[in-house]
């Protein structure tokens, strides 16, 4: 296991490789949605994102808590087993604005992405699956939080 | 702190818990969640800080501190963690993790052990001390907690941090009693373990420091301590003083044998 | 420059198991400090994951990712001895890489 200023002097070399090839090789960063991020329904989400409409499916999976502790660090992971998933995305419903994390897949990972995202009170939490033939496909469970996780 | 709202989360869960309960209890649901948790304790990111200032040359001396003696030889970090507080020959006192800690980086490195324990937590060098307990808890992590009571101030210090476990006072007439004297206690959703006796491993004493979620910060014991005594609205006895060091003692001692899973995740 | 990340790498079957965690505030600019004045937003946007120098995986991410963030995702036939480069971004335009081998 790597310590820390091994890490450092590494990261620091990589840093200054990709830093001479000024982007990094490959990647055809999509810019910024800030549009997605600032959507406050699934439907104005859906629309910046340019996907149609949503429908549940079994074939997509959510796993989170049933009762998060606390708001500020809930465990949520968005999963599907189906072939030709374009984008996972996680949604908080109650949320501020909806869309907490978007996935882009190719075919060299799994449709299988976990992150930890805050949630303001209890609400539904998605796991959306954006599939290449333009099918969106949902999960959905509720989780309660019994102490806010925006702060204050 | 929003108290109304979190009232009425908590009237509307316990509201739900009567159908939660046929399959899961509250507790049970806030296991599962912890347990999500584990993998993944932010308090990793702690733990490498803390290990890289341990081995960096800083300070007025620009000196590591490699050569801090812990409790069980100069640069001995593995199982140290364990058996603090102790009386240490040295300085002819009963320290703490942190109280060690301030005198290791004042003899070694030069830096002012004083007015780093003057500093609001986590603020300039108080932030090198909760990285550092991070990584030196990290490395008797699994052991158990064995602190000696060999020496007769360590034996002091116990009978001191068991009065000042007990002492009632504040305008809420609280003592660390009130909330860890007895089985079974819970505060809203927190269960609160009995420190009086050994809570069992991973629990109180073993338990900390410990990365809390709810304000996204590593917390050493001397923080839990602090906010234990805000809790109970008393003034801070102050950063690493000897009655801090003595509860660490009086806890530390009761908690023998438990398993330390420090640093751990908290609320 | 921001903390290093914490990614381990480990082999399951055909595909390996990238676990990160990320040291960043992610502040979501909707908080009020002591003086009553919002704290602007400062988080992670973009996460680009490489195995063996080929983007497999980029993600954009939103205020309210946690603190210190944490992600995982499997990585198909990735072998031991592999190489995972993890880079965030943030909105100020700050980024880290850091690398792990997979075992």
């Amino acid at each position: 296991m790597m310590n820390r200023r091994d890490l450092l002097s590494h990261s620091a070399k990589l840093a200054a490789l990709l830093a001479t090839t000024g982007l990094l090789p490959g990647v055809a960063h999509a810019a910024y949605n800030a549009a997605a991020f600032d959507a406050k329904t699934m439907a104005d989400l859906m629309k910046a994102l340019g996907a149609g409409t949503p429908t549940e499916s079994k074939d997509v999976s959510i796993t989170a808590p049933d009762i998060a502790e606390n708001g500020a660090v809930v465990p949520v992971g968005a999963s599907t087993a189906l072939a030709g998933v374009r984008k996972l995305a996680i949604l908080v419903e109650k949320n501020p604005a909806v869309l907490s994390a978007l996935f882009e897949v190719t075919d060299s990972v799994d449709a299988n992405m976990g992150t930890r995202v805050k949630m303001g009170q209890s609400s539904n939490v998605y796991a959306v699956a954006i599939m290449a033939d333009g099918r969106v496909l949902y999960a959905m469970k509720e989780v309660k939080v019994t102490l806010g996780g925006c702060g204050g | 702190m929003k108290f109304i709202p979190l009232l009425a989360a908590t009237a509307a869960l316990l509201a739900c818990g009567a159908v939660v309960s046929q399959t899961k209890t509250a507790s049970d649901g806030i296991a599962e969640y912890r347990k999500m948790l584990e993998d993944g304790n932010p308090a990793e990111l702690f733990e490498a800080k803390g290990e890289d200032l341990w081995k960096t040359a800083r300070g007025p001396k620009k000196a590591s501190l490699q050569a801090c003696n812990l409790g069980l030889g100069p640069g001995v970090v593995k199982g140290a963690f364990v058996q603090l507080p102790r009386w240490f020959a040295d300085t002819g006192r009963v320290q703490d993790l942190e109280s060690r800690l301030l005198t290791c980086m004042e003899t070694l490195q030069g830096f002012n052990a004083a007015e780093i324990a003057k500093t609001g937590f986590d603020k300039g060098e108080q932030a090198t001390l909760t990285a550092l307990s991070a990584w030196i808890s990290s490395e008797s992590r699994g052991m158990k907690m064995a602190l000696p009571q060999a020496h007769a101030e360590e034996r002091r210090f116990y009978e001191l941090g068991k009065r000042a476990f007990f002492f009632r006072g504040g305008p809420m007439d609280f003592s660390c009693a009130s909330c860890h004297g007895e089985d079974g206690k819970r505060i809203r959703l927190q269960d609160l373990p009995n420190l009086t006796k050994n809570p069992g491993d991973g629990l109180g004493f073993a338990a900390w420091p410990a990365y809390r979620v709810s304000s996204g910060e590593m917390w050493s014991m001397q923080r839990r301590l602090n906010d234990c005594y805000r809790q109970q609205r008393f003034p801070y006895p102050g950063y690493a003083s000897d009655l801090t060091i003595a509860l660490g003692v009086y806890m530390g001692v009761n908690a023998q044998g438990a398993q330390s899973i420090a640093p751990a995740l908290k609320r | 420059m921001a903390d290093p990340m914490r990614i381990r790498a480990q082999v399951s079957g055909d595909k390996a198991t990238v676990r990160v965690l990320m040291s960043h505030e992610m502040e979501t600019g909707l908080r009020k400090d002591s003086a009553g004045k919002l704290i602007p937003a400062w988080h992670i946007q973009d996460v680009t994951a490489l195995h063996n120098g080929k983007v497999v995986m980029t993600a954009q991410w939103g205020p309210s990712v946690s603190k210190n963030p944490f992600l995982q995702f499997n990585v198909r036939g990735a072998k031991a001895g592999d190489k995972i480069t993890i880079t965030w971004k943030d909105n100020k335009g700050e980024s880290r890489t850091d690398e792990a081998t997979v075992s």
